[in-house]
């Protein structure tokens, strides 16, 4: 099976050799932060999670976002998921992959890890969000090669795989909820404690998470010879539209109670996002960009004959991408340590190596996904030719 | 590769991940068949803080000099990455439910010390992923163990308080030295990447001695009782005495944190704004 | 077999490799006889006897240090019936006042890295 991954043309050479690049880049940074500190990022006492957490948050989401291809295929055999589905478990796996790879890279003492393991702590969601993506890269990693293998094989999956599929689909639902508990039980940030955080996420989520999927395959149509159907990307791009308008939804929902109430602890985060605030305003432009970006993609989505074209589609799904990604990637984790706890503001941007070691993290992330992308279409080109 | 050979790499594969991730969980097994923790005397220090008095520059400098002192912490010049343990802020920050709009800018800004509170139900404590903090059962001290803290600054941004403080560099070079270079005192300093804050002097208190800070307030003439340190749950204790007899607030009670950092309100705010005494 | 050459290369470069702790030590600083350590200064005795501490002063440390930062005890009876405060610095390096001597020798023997130092005072004249 892994041997199809080293089967490949100039082109798969190439495209792995620049995430090679890339990861070495990052793994210079990243030297760099372990013999200087992490006094290398941006981070500060007062904002003390920056780039590497949200990007953890906003991945979590990509990864959670399969489930909405496996619950149409698996559950109600909406077979025109069929070749989508090992699309979006693969998706899944590289997406959590990333997702622990930022948390490690934002620890001031990788070396200590598995102190979370050796002293086990049910009262802190941390340690149940390192149980549940474990647990789901491990799924995935299971559903996808087994059902890969399977298709090799030309003969239907093993039973045994069955309610590890069902299984799952809430254990999607679970990690980025439990992502969304990781701030929203915090009475420290009032900008992250509301019961509309999971929600939020979740529709984020299938919205980011799908509106990928479906470059993706049409990445791969283009120059893997692996099509997923067109009926397959229209479907999807229905669950982009509605989990888009979903989270707007939630989004002005949001804005309401913090604007009608009035209650400063509320108003003042989002001022800061869309006004600045004292005079800080470095996130007001991403905002108004971010917000105008993700109402603009709802309302186009909306419209059939602009979504059913795919080549409007690709464009609309990289603005709901570049959206969310503002919204989740930038605007959340930041904005909820600011003002500090002492009311002060102190703002927050990334620097050089902080970035470079981001993108090795998300090259990692490439590179694992062009590995399994590649064993998925050299098995379906055996097969299509046998 | 032939078939059976696949099969046996695969289950080796599997047996060595199911012993990776089996031995250490066979600890937690371990760690949740323990004896129930029984503490000796259930004692809850608690600290009380006389804002007239604490509003004092020498007594400001003295506490926090004193903390710096005794527990090596580093003067970092970069005010982002500052690690303090007890300083002093505004107290419009400390107390913002106190603050009103006709409040003089004088009273608004009369130095407040601040510090961890060592809450009776700590979010930073319910958050940590390893136990590197705890409340401690003995004496009720949030406790750091910087040989456990992995760093992921889970705990800074649970803390209501902003008591907390990372060590984004190594904080070696940035120890006071004296002229020998020695640091001013033997307790170890941390290193880069674990979160440090006020223990309440763990390491004092368990020699019979009280916090530096109370101790520098006590030795200044006219500070003695500007800090006072005790067990609130002794109803005998100088603490418990001064939270009956006195007007007392907590930062962010509404929170329900339980803080046992007390601040005894003057009857005239005004009459210590500019540094004076009440 | 086609690929004998390839196999036997590879065999040797993993032998080199899983060698590496034995050939790369020939000849270094640590290849001498056992370490000449600079015991104590005052004192008859240490905590726990010489071949016990040797063996053992590590998982003695854990345990003060689980005593007395996470349980808030203080002093530790030893099995001589002795009560010792339970401090690296107020204790064991009272009388090892030299860390560089002690420590330090027998560490670089061992070839194990002593992290102690980077956060706990080392003693005067270490």
């Amino acid at each position: 099976m892994l041997q199809n991954a080293f089967r490949g043309g100039r082109g798969y050479w190439a495209l792995l050799g620049g995430w090679a690049i890339l990861i070495a880049l990052g793994t210079v940074a990243y030297g760099h932060q372990l013999t200087q500190g992490l006094t290398i990022t941006g981070m500060s006492r007062d904002v003390s999670w920056g780039l590497y957490i949200s990007q953890f948050t906003f991945l979590v989401g990509v990864a959670a976002s399969a489930v909405m291809v496996v619950l149409p295929y698996y559950l109600h055999n909406y077979k025109a998921f069929g070749r989508m589905v090992i699309l979006g478990e693969f998706l899944a796996v590289s997406a959590v992959l990333m997702c622990m790879l930022f948390v490690f890279v934002d620890m001031g003492q990788p070396a200590r890890v598995m102190n979370v393991l050796l002293h086990p702590s049910p009262h802190s969601v941390m340690f149940w969000d390192f149980m549940v993506l474990t647990g789901y890269l491990a799924l995935n990693l299971v559903i996808g090669s087994v059902t890969i293998e399977a298709e090799r094989k030309e003969a239907p999956p093993p039973r045994w795989v069955r309610p590890l599929i069902y299984l799952s689909i809430p254990w999607a639902v679970s990690i980025h909820t439990v992502t969304a508990f990781l701030y929203a039980g915090l009475a420290a940030r009032p900008f992250w404690m509301t019961a509309i955080l999971a929600p939020r996420f979740l529709a984020s989520a299938f919205a980011s998470g799908p509106s990928l999927l479906i470059l993706l395959a049409l990445l791969v149509r283009r120059f893997g010879k692996f099509d997923a159907g067109r009926e397959a990307v229209r479907a999807l791009s229905t669950i982009v539209t509605y989990a888009m308008a979903i989270n707007l939804f939630f989004v002005l929902v949001e804005v309401f109670t913090a604007l009608y109430s009035g209650m400063p602890d509320h108003v003042r985060s989002f001022s800061y996002l869309f006004l600045g605030l004292d005079g800080h305003n470095a996130l007001t432009p991403w905002t108004w960009v971010g917000e105008a970006l993700a109402v603009a993609c709802a309302i186009l989505l909306l419209i059939p004959t602009v979504r059913h074209q795919e080549r409007y589609l690709a464009l609309l799904c990289g603005g709901v991408i570049a959206a969310i990604w503002i919204e989740k990637g930038m605007a959340l984790i930041v904005t909820g340590f600011i003002p500090s706890p002492l009311e002060h503001i102190t703002e927050y941007a990334p620097t050089l190596p902080e970035v470079a070691i981001t993108v090795g993290v998300y090259a990692v992330g490439g590179l694992v996904l062009t590995t399994l992308y590649k064993i998925v279409l050299t098995v379906r080109e055996r097969v299509q030719l046998a | 590769m032939d078939e059976s050979r696949r099969r046996f790499l695969k289950s080796l594969g599997s047996v060595a991940m199911g012993a990776g991730c089996g031995l250490p969980l066979l600890d937690s097994a371990r760690w949740l068949a323990r004896p129930a923790a029984v503490p000796a005397a259930p004692t809850q220090w608690a600290m009380v803080i006389d804002l007239a008095k604490c509003s004092r520059e020498d007594v400001q400098r003295a506490c926090t000099e004193a903390c710096r002192r005794e527990h090596n912490v580093p003067s970092i010049p970069d005010p982002a990455e500052h690690i303090d343990w007890i300083w002093s802020e505004h107290y419009e920050h400390v107390f913002p439910d106190e603050v009103h709009a006709h409040m003089a800018e004088d009273v608004r800004q009369i130095p407040v010390l601040v510090l961890c509170n060592h809450c009776t139900d700590p979010p930073c404590v319910k958050v940590c992923p390893t136990q590197a903090t705890w409340k401690r059962e003995s004496d009720g001290i949030v406790m750091m163990d910087m040989h456990r803290c992995i760093g992921c600054r889970y705990c800074m941004a649970a803390c209501p308080y902003g008591s907390r403080s990372f060590n984004w560099r190594d904080p070696r070079p940035y120890v006071e030295r004296d002229a020998q270079g020695k640091p001013a005192s033997d307790y170890p300093t941390r290193t880069a990447g674990v979160v440090e804050k006020c223990t309440f002097c763990a390491e004092r208190i368990r020699t019979g001695r009280q916090p530096a800070c109370v101790e520098a307030a006590n030795q200044l003439p006219g500070g003695e009782g500007a800090l006072t340190f005790g067990d609130v749950t002794d109803p005998d204790s100088d603490v418990s005495r001064l939270l009956r007899d006195e007007n007392t607030i907590c930062r962010k009670i509404g929170l329900g944190t339980g803080p046992n950092v007390y601040y005894i309100v003057p009857p005239s705010l005004a009459a210590i704004a500019h540094g004076g005494e009440a | 077999m086609r690929d004998r050459t390839g196999i036997v290369l590879g065999l040797g470069a993993v032998l080199a490799v899983a060698a590496f702790p034995l050939w790369n030590a020939l000849g270094s600083k640590a290849e001498r006889a056992r370490p000449n350590l600079e015991r104590a200064v005052e004192g008859p005795e240490c905590v726990e006897d010489t071949l016990y501490m040797t063996a053992h002063h590590q998982d003695l440390l854990n345990e003060w240090r689980t005593a007395v930062v996470r349980t808030g005890e203080r002093y530790y009876t030893s099995s001589s019936g002795k009560r010792y405060e339970m401090s690296l610095t107020g204790t064991c390096m009272k009388c090892h006042v030299n860390s560089g001597a002690f420590c330090e020798r027998c560490h670089e023997y061992a070839d194990v890295t002593l992290t102690c130092w980077r956060c706990h005072v080392a003693p005067e004249g270490s």
